[in-house]
Parts: structure tokens; sequence; C-alpha cells
């Protein structure tokens, strides 16, 4: 019963039934009535997207242990890391606040990171990762909320902000969230889930019918 | 374009699956079903869209006001001392000549909750009265306000990193006003809401069935 329909895609935004065509590599399809991509054909899907991910997983790390920035006043130097920030809010009783930012900003950055991690690199060495149908729907149900580009954004504001009284010293950090948004930013579009789906669907009816 | 050229999933009994997009055969019964390919639950159309994004466009509509008249951030130095709004802070920047600064907070922070929240509302209007408007260019606006809606954290952020950095003692200080909070819950609450609204829903006056769950 699936098999028959495997062909036919129902565009999420406005539940036309279209048929499956396939696409040239770099292409996507859109939606005949309402325009929605429908899907991709990103080249090398499983490949960059894995490289562009172990990479970020790097910066990640570089972006959360060094400080951000450091303000110099009189002699007195005070930096912060973004894990510290949150624990700052905390402390000063602002907890709702903190726990957004630290979902937001590290929780699910990192959650994505692993996700990715662990579904692309067994199916890159020719294994399909147990549970995967549980990976696939935590990342989809998760990525909106994953908001590292914004953050970039809020630490350059803060910056300019702080220039105009202290004197700023960048750190580490900064230079790693600059990076780290544009490694999500071409993870996100080099990944093609529906490609992942088939391809991890078809290696376990490959595995179960040996 | 009529019904007879543009087939409807729903209408053939067939369901997509909002996780993998997977398209299966509904049962059509009351029992509950779930996706051969992924396990997630599957629905024809999301149950109770339009009231549970009722609830949270209410809602943010009613933290927004905390979230605008409260003290948004407080700046004390050695020689001046100041308690800022959302608006007022954008006044600051615009008025201290950091121009391109107070766009884009006023776009991140002002801007962008006032346009999803008018936008959500339409949309819910046009859907509960079976409108049948324009509905491209209705879907255009949802697909706005889902890509820009992440944009106003802009303001927590930058907050948060002020008041964590800038703790000098008698020298300079800067902390969070309760409206970080508002406006926190306010970009939580309006991008549960666009999650929440089902898109297709504004299609489908332009079929003859009702689709329901």
């Amino acid at each position: 019963m699936t098999d028959r329909n495997a062909q036919l895609i129902a565009c999420h935004e406005c539940d036309l039934l279209q048929r499956d065509i396939p696409l040239n590599p770099g292409c996507y399809a859109s939606c005949r009535r309402c325009g929605a991509v429908l899907y991709r054909n990103a080249t090398d899907s499983v490949d960059r997207t894995l490289a562009y991910t172990l990479a970020a997983c790097m910066v990640f790390l570089g972006a959360n242990l060094f400080p951000i920035f450091a303000i110099e006043v009189q002699g007195d130097r005070s930096a912060i890391t973004l894990f510290g920030a949150v624990l700052s809010l905390w402390d000063q009783g602002m907890r709702s606040v903190s726990a957004l930012v630290l979902i937001t900003a590290i929780i699910v950055p990192a959650l994505e990171l692993a996700s990715l991690t662990y579904l692309l690199l067994p199916l890159k060495l020719g294994k399909v990762p147990p549970k995967y149908p549980l990976f696939m729907r935590t990342l989809q149900c998760i990525e909106p909320w994953g908001m590292v580009e914004v953050l970039m954004l809020g630490v350059l504001v803060s910056l300019v902000k702080l220039t105009n009284n202290f004197r700023v010293i960048p750190g580490m950090a900064l230079w790693s969230f600059a990076v780290l948004t544009l490694l999500l930013a071409a993870a996100a579009t080099a990944f093609n889930a529906r490609d992942v789906w088939a391809r991890l669907d078809a290696k376990r009816q490959d595995l179960e019918s040996r | 374009m009529n019904s007879a050229d543009s087939p409807i999933a729903a209408g053939r009994g067939l369901c997509s699956c909002h996780v993998c997009q997977l398209v299966s055969r509904s049962t059509g019964t009351s029992r509950a079903q779930y996706c051969p390919r992924c396990g997630a639950r599957l629905h024809l159309r999301r149950p109770g869209s339009v009231q549970r994004c009722w609830a949270l466009v209410i809602a943010s509509y009613i933290l927004y006001i905390p979230a605008n008249t409260l003290v948004m951030m407080e700046t004390g130095s050695l020689i001046s001392y100041r308690k800022d709004t959302i608006v007022s802070g954008v006044v600051h920047l615009w008025r201290t000549g950091s121009w391109m600064i107070a766009v884009i907070v006023f776009v991140a922070s002002v801007a962008i909750p006032l346009l999803k929240l008018f936008s959500l509302t339409l949309l819910l209007i046009s859907v509960q009265r079976k409108s049948t408007w324009n509905p491209q260019q209705r879907t255009r606006l949802y697909r706005l306000v889902e890509a820009v809606g992440r944009w106003s954290m802009l303001d927590i952020y930058v907050v948060t990193l002020l008041a964590a950095l800038v703790q000098l003692g008698s020298l300079a200080v800067v902390k969070a006003g309760p409206a970080a909070i508002a406006f926190g819950a306010v970009v939580v609450l309006t991008m549960l809401a666009t999650m929440e609204f089902d898109p297709r829903l504004i299609w489908d006056p332009l079929q003859k069935e009702d689709f329901h769950d």
C-alpha cells in the first residue's frame, strides 16, 4: 500500500497531491499551486552535511569554551563565556530568560549537531543507526528553536553598545560563533531529510532481506 | 482552479506525515493512526489548530503589554543612571548616533512581534470565515511569519550578554528588567502559535468537502 503511494507527495502547506519526479542535482521542486518547496536534490547531500556537521562540532566547542568578549575599565578586566552569561543571569534572578537562552543557544544546537552526526556517520559507513526514526523526528522538532544566527547578531549589537563606553577585547568565541553560524547554515542547506529517509529505509530493507 | 484539477490528499483519503512526508492511506475511523515509516501520529489536519493558535495569540497580545511598558534594561554608571523600555532603548540608540543598531533592534523587537501578531490574527480570522480570498498571498504571509519569527530573540540575547558582562560594582552595572521575561514569553508563544497554525486550512475552503481531525 505504501509502495503504490511512494511516488506521490502532498504539499505540506496546501495539501495538493503531486507526483514525485526525479530532479537534477541542485534543483528543487515547488508546489504548482502554492509555490512551497516540496523537496530538493542537494548535491552529495550526505557527504557535505556530514562534513559541515563535524566541522561545526569542533567550532561549537570553541564557541562555548572560550570567552566571547571582555571589557576593560581602569585596568579591571571582565570576560564572559556564553555559559557564564547564562549562569550570571540565573543568579540575578532572571531564571526563565536564562533557561530560554540556555536552550536556544546551547542545548538545541548541541542536540542538532549530535543527532546529525549520529544519523549520517553510520549511513556514510554503510550501517543503519538504531532507532533512527526517533532521531529524525527530534531533528525536525527542535529545528526552529536553534538560534545561533540570532545570537551572533545579538553579540554584534552588544559589541557596538559596549564600545560606546568601554574598551572591548574580542575573544576566541566571537570568531567561533561567526564560523559556526556559517557552518550551521551550510549544513542546513546541504541536508536533505527526504533523501536520508529514503536511504535509511532502503538500507534497512536491504539488511532485513539478507 | 477548481477542485477537479487540484486533487487534495485529504480528499482522496490520503494523509501526509508531518515528520517524514510519507503519504499513506487514512483509515477514516476515529482510531489513532501512526505513520508506517516514522511512527508519528497521523492527522489529516492538525487537531484543534485554530483554537490553540487563537489561545497562544491572545496570550501573546496580553504579554505584549508588560513587555513594552516595563523596564527591559537598567544601566547605571558613575555619571548616569537610566531605565529603558524596549522603545526608549531604541530611541536612545538613535539619539546617540547608533542608527544602524537602532534600526536592527527596532525591526527585531518592535516590528517583527507586531507583524507576527497581526498576521496570525488576520490568518485566523480568514480561516474561520472560510475565506477564499487570495490563498497564495496568505500562504506567503504565513511563510514570512515562520521565517522571521526567531529574530525577535535578539533583544533577549543582548540583555543577557550585557547584564552578565557589565558587573563592575560602582563603576558600571547593567541589569535585566522584568520586561525581558514578558518579552521572552511573547517570542516563545508567537513561535508556538505559528507552529500550531496549519497552512492547509487556508486552502481547504476551495474544496467542497470538509476535513476534520
